[in-house]
């Protein structure tokens, strides 16, 4: 029987439910040290002097002169520091480092810092610095604009949100072998590889990471963990002793990544028909202190932009700008869940101006295959904007149940959207990812260096290999994420490990099969010996982009979702709740249902999150509810039934048909839950929605 | 004075009771004491003296809940799941699907939106009424 599209037993379970797990903070090694960092207390400004106020000579204290290769962290651009050398830009920046054997000890001591202080930015709008600038157009706006009977307006604000992973951001570094071995909680080693071969000076060989059970990531843990294990590094280094670094919330929160607030603004032509004649949108996003991944965060939001509809005269306008707060990176979503929000809230508006069903404005407008996006992509038959809006719409009723809820404390609303699978064109063919499969004398095994963060890589990858050798699910055995033993498979990102990682997978298996001939795999190591195949990325020849121009298939295939949120509002607290919400998505194939549907359900949580709850409130450059009490995320009482329904339409080049999941799930929440407040008579267009701004929206709203 | 969690994890090695807080708001620290959840982020050492703590790796009677979890999409990334399923144990064996949220309101898990968990409840008959 296949594997694929079957419930099987995931590879990695088991651990997890006993208990028998080991994350990052359960391993311990002989002679360990623990290591803190020691952070700017000011957004911005010059470092006078540093005093340690403890006796340092029972202390490892380092700094950028032990840094014994270059003081950055390998990505982009190179232009953040490990350490702040002279400078720091932003609240919680790393300037010094200490190990101690004594956690206690360590949590005391204190570093006195001598700063002169420089006038910080804020205000994205005011920034002095674009990091990336991004312009997409297609067609003549001018002339679209000439067409239109109505122009409508408006400016989207969305906030920052913070991974919350339940696993806070740890690694151990253990000096061995004339190198550096890191154990972490991590998606992506080999970014992590890359980054320590420059900061240490280290040849490749001498430098090794091996994930540890990642207690989460949600992107959280695919930048960051580079710079915490260069700290551990440099430490360990220093003290010739492993060095565990495991930050708890607080510090966590206040020094790690979150994802980039939005402000957008949509001027649209709209013909008297309710067809859309032009789209002009301007994107401007808050990168933080430094460039790390913002320019390819703009670059998925601005791709996003528009919305899963056809125009034949659009500009897209995108910027990233620097401010003194800690860089924004990768969340879910990557910079599609702002744009997407701003996107589908508009689209509610113009329904409003128009005096249309917003069921039916974007039935008319919506991507049908064939149509081309703003890069000119020509959608292809697995285009399923139109198939998933009539699903979710018959499922819920959403005509009735509109009209029962009119005029109550209640709503309903909807979203349309549509998300990227894998790096754009461009992007995959740089990454020349990497899989392998070795034979053994019962199967295969798998050497990928995508990692298992909750999602199931494992088992999905084994499903695919299964199949494609045409052997039983359970002897295929899958290498842990230890760059000693795995080439670079690409990050473990952009909902690219089904898709791409996935389909380079099963051309190891099918090249397998085909070396294998009619032998058995214990026959052929006893006649041939070890046989491992490795195979790289293979670009389908149809895919062509230019990252100069902004045009041709920004991704390999799309997934298609729509949202239906009901809400209740608090007639007294002006508290929002959501009732249930359905998700309908398509996917391509879903390799392991269960599984898939546990990525739509936590994605579509996290985007209730962000909708109505999540808000990081900066005070002087520096998260002001750097906590679990104040920084609220979705509990049980606050998580709505989420109906998942799931729809396949095949996309030629995944694994059976399969595309990109984790990420899409949650770009629909928000703004069908704002649109659902809207059904309300509330004119809302910036989230999160709290109390306080739905009290303030429904005051002034008629 | 030492935390409970802190003594479990590294005085005797039971490093299933997970910290993602420290504060008493995410419930991976769960442990039942007496047979009661409690969050061991929060416990003095001293004041378990006499009483009963069961962890994870001490958790007898289960299998059930524990193998749903896997198969049922109860655990993703598993950081959140032995706090989780304790907390489980520990609902009134009369819990209808409000009960269960109610009792489960203070483990958060930030991968399932916890629709996974409910399955998993579910497919265990834990608790018996689960299924409504
Ligand atoms: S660690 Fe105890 S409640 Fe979070
Ligand atoms: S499974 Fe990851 S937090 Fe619950």
């Amino acid at each position: 029987m296949p594997a694929v599209g079957q419930n099987v037993l995931r590879k990695e379970g088991r651990g997890k439910v006993t208990g028998a797990a080991k994350y990052v903070d359960d391993l311990s090694f002989p002679g360990m040290l623990y290591g803190s960092t020691i952070r700017s207390t000011i957004p911005c400004g010059r470092i006078r002097s540093t005093r340690p106020e403890f006796d340092p000579s029972e202390w490892v204290v380092a700094g950028v002169p032990d840094i014994p290769g270059k003081n950055v962290i390998a990505l982009i651009e190179d232009d953040q520091p490990c350490l702040a050398d002279g400078r720091v830009r932003h609240v919680a920046e790393p300037i010094l480092l200490l190990a101690h054997a004594d956690r206690e000890a360590l949590a005391g001591a204190k570093v006195a810092v001598d700063y002169e202080p420089e006038t910080p930015v804020y205000d994205p709008a005011a920034s002095p610095r674009v990091f990336k600038e991004i312009l997409i157009e297609k067609g003549d706006l001018g002339k679209g604009f000439s067409r239109a009977a109505r122009v409508v307006e408006g400016e989207y604000r969305t906030g920052h949100q913070e991974q919350l992973y339940i696993e806070c951001n740890g690694v151990i570094a253990v000096p061995e072998n004339g190198g550096i071995t890191v154990y972490g909680s991590l998606q992506c080693p080999y970014y992590v590889h890359k980054a320590l071969v420059v900061l240490l000076g280290l040849p490749p060989e001498r430098v090794r990471v091996v994930q540890t059970e990642t207690g989460g990531g949600f992107g959280g843990k695919e930048e960051y963990p580079s710079m915490l294990a260069g700290h551990a590094s440099i430490l360990a280094l220093k003290a010739g002793r492993p060095v565990k670094m495991v930050y708890d919330r607080v510090e966590d929160m206040l020094a790690t990544t979150k994802r980039h607030p939005s402000i957008v603004r949509h001027r649209t032509g709209v013909a008297s028909d309710g067809r859309i004649v032009a789209m002009d949108i301007d994107v401007l996003m808050d990168g933080g202190a430094y460039l790390t991944l913002s320019p390819v965060v703009l670059s998925r939001g601005v791709l996003h932009a528009t919305g899963p509809y056809r125009c034949d005269d659009v500009r897209v306008h995108g910027r990233v700008v620097m401010t003194n707060t800690p860089p924004n990176g990768a969340f879910r979503g990557f910079g599609a869940p702002q744009t997407l929000f701003a996107a589908e809230v508009h689209m509610e508006r113009i329904s409003e101006a128009l005096e249309m069903d917003p069921v039916r404005l974007r039935e008319l407008n919506l991507f049908r295959p064939g149509d081309t996006t703003a890069t000119g992509q020509v959608l292809g038959a697995d285009c399923s904007a139109a198939e998933v809006l009539r699903e979710a719409v018959a499922r819920t009723g959403f005509d009735a149940r509109r009209q029962a809820l009119s005029g109550t404390n209640a709503g309903i609303g909807l979203s349309l959207f549509f998300h990227g699978s894998g790096f754009t064109g461009g992007g995959e063919v740089r990454l020349a990812s990497r899989a392998s499969l070795a034979l053994t004398p019962t199967g295969a095994r798998i050497l990928v260096g995508s990692t298992e963060i909750g999602q199931g890589t494992r088992t999905i990858h084994a499903q695919i290999v299964a199949d494609a050798l045409g052997i039983p699910y359970e002897n295929v055995e899958v290498s842990d994420a230890d760059t000693a033993c795995v080439p670079d498979s690409g990050p473990t990102v952009a909902s690219r490990t089904c898709m791409v990682v996935g389909k380079i997978l099963q051309n190891c298996a099918l090249e397998m099969k085909a070396r294998l001939g009619s032998l058995s795999p214990a026959r052929y190591l006893e006649l041939h010996g070890p046989l491992v195949v490795t195979r790289e990325y293979e670009k389908p020849a149809e895919l062509e982009w230019s990252d100069e121009t902004y045009r041709g298939d920004a991704y390999g295939a799309y997934g298609w979702g729509c949202n239906v949120a009901e809400v209740e509002r608090d007639p007294d607290t002006f508290e929002i709740r959501p009732v249930r919400l359905t998700a309908v998505c398509e996917i391509g194939k879903a390799i392991h249902p269960t599984l898939a549907a546990g990525q739509i359900e936590g994605g579509t949580a996290q985007g209730i999150g962000y909708a109505i709850l999540e808000e990081v409130v900066f005070r002087d450059g520096a998260m002001a509810n750097a906590q679990m009490t104040n920084y609220v995320v979705p509990t049980t009482l606050d998580t709505p039934p989420i109906d998942v329904v799931i729809l396949e339409s095949a996309y030629p080049h995944g694994p059976h048909g399969a595309k990109g999941i984790g990420e899409m799930p949650i770009d629909g929440p928000a703004p069908a839950i704002v649109n659902a407040i809207r059904h309300m008579g509330v004119d809302l267009r910036q989230i999160p929605a709290t109390p306080e701004r739905v009290m303030e929206a429904s005051c002034v709203s008629p | 004075m030492k935390r409970l969690l802190d003594v479990l994890r590294e005085d005797c090695a039971l490093t299933g009771t997970k910290e993602g807080c420290g504060e008493g708001e995410c419930g991976a620290c769960t442990v039942l004491i007496d047979g009661q959840a409690v969050n061991s982020c929060l416990v003095p050492f001293a004041q378990v003296a006499g009483s009963s703590v069961t962890t994870i790796e001490g958790l007898t009677g289960a299998e059930a809940l524990q193998s749903a979890f896997i198969r049922e999409g109860g655990a993703q990334c598993g950081i959140c799941t032995p706090g989780m399923i304790l907390a489980a144990v520990a609902l009134p064996k009369d819990a209808d699907l409000q009960d269960i949220r109610r009792g489960l309101a203070g483990n958060i898990c930030r991968c399932t939106g916890y629709e996974g968990i409910y399955r998993s409840l579910r497919a265990a008959a834990i608790p018996a009424r689960a299924a409504d």
